[in-house]
């Protein structure tokens, strides 16, 4: 019995890690902020589960389990948080290349809201980017 | 079993070594925030390697520590350190207010 644990516990393990892999090479070669996020929330997420479960799986006490559903409780509230604040930054401080979009509804509200400030004819006040 | 665990231990390594040249390359400290938070992933899938490979789970509580430093590095460099360095001035955007007007 134990040794099946174990197997799935290697299993879990290896497919984490390869995740792990996975995003290092994405983060290193991908273009831009957006699509580096995209390979580096792999193994924050999946990856991440892969492990701890594995972990989980080779150690089987109440005391070690309990940490790591903390810890995997932890890192899913906090990292769509986080990707979302880095997200909105690369987009405000202009790091996002809007050709390689393929919806940008944030730039279609923009312009828009553009265009109605200046029918309006209102004098143009200064603008932060921040 | 061990012969697993070494395999996924050289992956980590590969992984964490990637993220780094992102991190010394940047461009932006975005870029660098984003290749940190994988660092920190290989950092949390390596310390719970070991946990697994010596069967002990005293190093398990650091996981969560490292869960919440990944978190309070990636927002306070998105929120107060994002603009700061940008070298070319970026066109504006429209602001807030009008956006929910």
């Amino acid at each position: 019995m134990s040794s099946v644990f174990d197997v799935l516990s290697a299993i879990c393990l290896l497919l984490g890690a390869s995740l792990s892999l996975a995003a290092g090479i994405g983060v290193l070669r991908f273009p831009d902020v957006l699509s580096r996020q995209h390979a580096a929330s792999k193994p924050q997420v999946l990856g991440l589960l892969l492990i701890l479960v594995g972990v989980g799986l080779r150690l089987r006490t109440g005391l070690d389990v309990t940490t790591l559903v903390l810890v995997a409780v932890f890192q899913m509230t906090t990292a769509p948080v986080a990707a979302h604040m880095v997200g909105r930054a690369a987009y405000r401080s202009r790091r996002v290349s809007r050709e390689n979009l393929v919806v940008d509804e944030l730039g279609d509200r923009l312009k828009q809201l553009e265009a109605d400030h200046d029918d309006r004819g209102e004098p143009q006040e200064p603008r932060t980017g921040a | 079993m061990t012969v697993v665990l070494w395999i996924a231990a050289g992956m980590l390594s590969v992984a964490g070594l990637l993220a780094l040249v992102r991190i010394a390359r940047g461009p932006s400290s975005l870029d660098r925030v984003v290749a940190l938070d994988v660092l920190l992933s290989c950092l949390i899938a390596g310390i719970g390697l070991e946990a697994a490979y010596n069967e002990h789970g005293l190093t398990l509580p650091v996981l969560a520590v490292l869960a919440l430093l990944g978190f309070v590095g990636a927002v306070t460099v998105a929120r107060f350190g994002a603009d700061s360095e940008s070298d070319d001035e970026p066109e504006p955007l429209v602001r807030d207010e009008e956006i929910g007007r």
